[in-house]
């Protein structure tokens, strides 16, 4: 390997970290918030990307019935809650199962937009709201459940996902076309337009992300919920917002990275597990807590993946995975005393 | 042919109920005779069902023990699987192996050859990811089994030596003796005998002091390491036992399919037993035979209609199991056994108690002579960030004396709690027990040198009943291990460790409770339970933490009495307290706390006319030191 490849791995790895960082990101959010370890996360990814792929082709995207079941699912469940005597947030829940898929509606049926940006946009509007959907549907229910029990559910939902994934879009995969087809050469080193807009998005996001928890009232609540959930439900943090907009994030990280992921590699209805497990796998640097160790875990395993590509390409994945076996056992060096787990 | 069975909590039988017909023991007999009376004319498909229904059995049961009983989980248990099949097809075709084994033990031993190697390669994994996860949360296991799930996945794909995605071809059949367990009619026998032979050796373990043990892994760490018990090891233990119980089903899977292949053993696979597991009722070792049943039953009619419903052909099966995991955590937590349980209940005699036979005797401690210093603090300082919760405490308790520990709400007395009793380390200052040190030292470590305690939130095991929380405070008096408690040869140290515990609920005056789930008692019995516990592990040092809080007036005076007693016998009490009126007429010596300080300390009249401590408790003194004091 001469300096040259190595240098191209290097550039790699950072666009590929960059995605992972975003994944790790959202399962760090979510966890801290709703203690759900949100292993479909990968399948937000796929599903944006896909859908992405659709309107392209010419198609009306099959998400969008997933997401009008989803809705009419869910209004039908707070109904009957409401019929009980549950307090309801109605606006939250109208925002989230009639005004969004109404909006999508609008853009993949009426507009049946042709540009770049509009695709874009109406891929986020119908993606977005599948993650409070399934929040109240999966998680809401459990909210009291231990994390084992929630991140079992987790995995359910996650094979759902996948299943329904594959009725969707089918067994072949799908590339988009890049948002930028300009091409740098940085001293000799070949850079795509494509990998700067994904290293770009991924750092506004999470330019946005910092000042939404740290000036947004609501990103303050969720970071309260974060510290302490009891503590914030008695300050009069409602439970049920702190899962929706988690959840609501979560999604929206997860489209925006399968529309950023989509021009680069072949996306098929399961590639977003993978990609969302190596998120995981960041996460878990950070304790699942931390979000800056997150994202330089997320940098290590871009690196540790593309290099391995170059040496080892059939045990790419192992290496990565098992990168999970030292980060944890150097994480229990420093845990001593028994803890109950929640 | 998933006849009900004993019901692992009925353990200790309370008053026999009349009416019903059979015992659960009679009936699990009766289906299991009649499953062997049928096998050999039930037609060809059933017996093939039966013999997959049987392999997930013997994985899902192991999934009972860790996620139902343990409180942890894998999905990564179909890679264990894939060992304990890989090993064997490799050692019965690969040429390398069949040269060097076969002439050692002969063509019919390879496939043995083959178990032991899974075996013994399924358990250096198992405990080498258990010991670098299992003393983390509980919630890093399953994620790290996902991962090695995958890994071994890719492993098995990709290694030329393993036959890459093709896989091994042409593994032999079993031989007993010279019986060819070539059919699954045949083999299916062995299958079934094996997991009959291993649900009755993992109900064995649940019924018995190690087993208590198991059970309070799950939300009651903290207890069982006051109690003595080394959870993390345990909890190793739980996960290999659980792995080594998958690989045996690959073994058995190996020589019925006669040929391995990466895709049986893909995480999808490893989500599906747990599955299994849950759906059937992951807290009963039966649950795991009748979700294995349901969820085969099921994907086998699934496969057959969702790709004409759908118009697609796919692994859509887990759409719907997916889906029907969700609602049974919703709505059915338990999994389905428990309400076929409830159902038999009206149908079945419960067992009649076993015989007990001659008690061995358990471990005893000389107690020291009145007067040793216990326990020693010194200078003990403990902060929370910027937070002082204890500043430079100092303390001692002697044999022979109850020493009470006073002060306001928030006055920092639970965290010294902590700090004497392992459970936290102090930031500054000596802890000493037995005239150890003890910095750093678990809480296990704790109750070796002969401390008992009890929790100011008590921490019971609700659902198990009050004799068995009382016994496992005896735990570190009795040795027997797991594969004693497998075989039953821990019966003679069970019946002693039983009769401790019920012998601690009389002293403690609860006899007519004993046989009750410890989480029916009111809340200041249940104090009493705590003090039963850990007065059953035979301490030389007892911390109770508020024993009064919650009792009546004359309870309250039966419990002064038990002190005193317990006293006279040469025991160091420490007791954290707030009933006033208790404290002075039994304390021998009192320390008073405030805002994480000593702010006085002698006997109670002395304490009593000092003006800071009438100042703290009635307000009036502004020049108190400290800072705010953590509850």
């Amino acid at each position: 390997m001469d300096l040259q490849i190595a240098l191209l791995l290097g550039q790699d790895g950072i666009v590929n970290g960059a995605i992972y960082g975003l994944m790790a990101l959202a399962l760090v959010l979510v966890f801290s918030v709703t203690r759900v370890i949100f292993i479909p996360q990968g399948e937000f990814v796929a599903f944006g990307a896909l859908t992405m792929a659709m309107m392209q082709a010419g198609r009306v995207p099959t998400t969008l019935w997933l997401l009008l079941a989803l809705a009419a699912v869910v209004l039908v469940v707070e109904a009957v809650r409401y019929q009980s005597g549950s307090p309801v947030n109605w606006p939250a829940t109208l925002v989230w199962c009639v005004g969004l898929p109404l909006l999508a509606c609008a853009l993949a049926l009426g507009l049946r937009p042709t540009s770049l940006a509009l695709q874009a946009l109406t891929a986020l509007v119908l993606i977005t709201p599948l993650g409070p959907l399934l929040y109240r549907l999966a998680f809401r229910p459990l909210a009291d459940a231990s994390v084992l029990m929630l991140l079992i559910v987790s995995v359910a939902l996650h094979g759902v996902l996948v299943g329904l994934g594959l009725l969707f879009f089918g067994a072949e995969g799908s590339r988009t076309p890049p948002f930028s087809d300009a091409r740098f050469d940085l001293g000799g080193i070949p850079v795509s337009g494509q990998s700067l807009v994904v290293l770009g998005t991924t750092l506004a996001l999470v330019v946005l992300l910092f000042l939404f928890f740290g000036r947004s009232m609501v990103g303050k609540a969720l970071r309260a919920t974060a510290i302490n959930r009891v503590g914030a439900r008695l300050m009069g943090i409602p439970t049920e917002l702190s899962g929706d907009v988690s959840f609501a994030l979560a999604a929206l990280i997860g489209a925006v990275s399968g529309l950023l992921i989509a021009p680069l590699t072949t996306v098929y209805y399961d590639t977003g597990f993978l990609i969302g497990l190596k998120g995981f796998v960041a996460a878990i640097v950070g304790g699942l807590a931390s979000y800056p160790l997150a994202l330089a875990g997320a940098l290590l395993v871009g690196q540790l993946e593309a290099f391995a590509s170059f040496w080892a390409s059939a045990y790419k994945e192992v290496l990565v995975f098992t990168l999970i076996v030292p980060v944890l056992w150097w994480r229990s060096l420093n845990s001593r005393h028994v803890e109950e787990d929640e | 042919m998933s006849a009900p069975s004993h019901n692992p909590s009925a353990a200790v039988p309370a008053q026999p109920v009349r009416g019903g017909f059979v015992t659960r023991t009679q009936l699990t007999l009766a289906g299991v005779a009649l499953l062997a009376l049928c096998w050999g004319w039930l037609p060809d498909f059933t017996v093939v069902m039966l013999c997959y229904i049987g392999l997930y059995a013997i994985v899902a049961a192991g999934l009972v023990m860790l996620t139902g009983v343990g409180g942890m989980t894998s999905f990564g248990q179909a890679a264990f699987v894939g060992i304990g099949a890989y090993a064997t097809a490799w050692a019965c075709t690969a040429p390398a192996s069949v040269q060097a084994l076969g002439g050692l033990v002969g063509m019919a031993g390879l496939p043995w050859a083959g178990l032991a190697l899974g075996l013994v390669l399924t358990f250096a994994v198992a405990w080498g990811l258990g010991a670098v996860t299992l003393k983390l949360s509980g919630h890093y296991l399953p994620l790290c089994t996902i991962a090695w799930g995958l890994s071994l996945y890719y492993l098995f794909g990709n290694m030329q030596f393993l036959g890459g995605q093709t896989g091994i071809t042409g593994v032999p059949p079993l031989m007993l003796g010279e019986v060819s367990l070539a059919s699954p009619r045949a083999i299916g026998v062995l299958i079934w005998v094996v997991l009959l032979a291993a649900l009755w050796l993992l109900h064995n373990l649940l019924d018995s002091r190690e087993g208590r043990a198991i059970r309070a892994l799950k939300g009651g760490r903290v207890m069982a390491e006051s109690m003595g018990v080394d959870t993390a090891h345990y909890r190793i233990k739980l996960f290999v036992l659980a792995a080594l119980l998958a690989a045996l089903s690959g073994w058995l899977y190996a020589h019925l399919q006669r040929f391995v292949s990466p895709t049986p053993f893909n995480l999808n696979i490893g989500i599906e037993y747990l599955f299994m597991a849950v759906v059937g009722g992951a807290g009963h070792l039966w649950g795991a035979v009748l979700g294995a049943a349901l969820i085969t039953l099921l994907k086998e009619k699934l496969q057959d209609i969702l790709p004409s419903l759908l118009g697609s052909s796919g692994n859509f099966e887990i759409i719907v199991f997916g889906l029907l995991m969700v609602l049974v955590l919703q709505r059915f937590a338990d999994g389905l056994w428990p309400t076929l349980q409830r159902l038999g209940e009206r149908w079945l005699r419960r067992d009649a108690p076993r015989a007990v036979r001659e008690a061995a005797p358990l471990a005893q401690r000389t107690l020291p002579a009145p007067g040793t210093v216990l326990l020693q603090a010194q200078g003990v300082t403990k902060r929370f960030g910027g937070l002082v919760a204890n500043n430079n405490v100092s303390m001692d308790v002697k044999a022979g004396e109850v020493h009470a520990l006073i002060g306001p709400n928030g006055a920092g007395k639970s965290t010294f709690f902590n700090m004497i009793s392992g459970v936290d380390d102090a930031t500054e200052g000596e802890v000493r027990l037995m005239d150890q040190p003890m910095l750093r030292r678990p809480s296990r470590a704790f109750a070796r040198l002969g401390l008992a305690r009890t929790f100011q939130h008590v921490r019971l095991l609700g659902q198990r009943s009050v004799v068995e929380n009382v016994a496992l405070g005896a735990h570190q008096r009795a040795r027997r291990g797991w594969i004693a408690s497998m075989l039953r040869l821990d019966r003679a140290e069970e019946a002693a460790l039983l009769a401790e515990a019920r012998r601690q609920i009389e002293r403690c005056g609860l006899g007519a409770f004993a046989d009750m789930p410890a989480a029916s008692l009111a809340l200041g019995q249940q104090r009493i339970v705590e003090i039963a516990r850990a007065l059953a592990g035979q301490p030389a040092l007892l911390l109770l933490d508020e024993p009064a809080a919650g009792l009546r007036h004359l309870e309250k005076k039966a419990l002064a009495d038990l002190l005193r007693q317990l006293r006279a016998e040469g025991l160091g009490i420490l007791v954290v307290e707030h009933d006033m009126e208790f404290v002075m007429n039994l304390a021998d010596r009192i320390t008073v706390l405030e805002f994480g300080c000593v702010i006085s300390r002698g006997t109670p009249q002395q304490v009593q006319r000092d003006q800071r401590v009438l100042d703290a408790y009635l307000g009036g003194g502004d020049d108190l030191p400290g800072a705010e004091a953590a509850p």
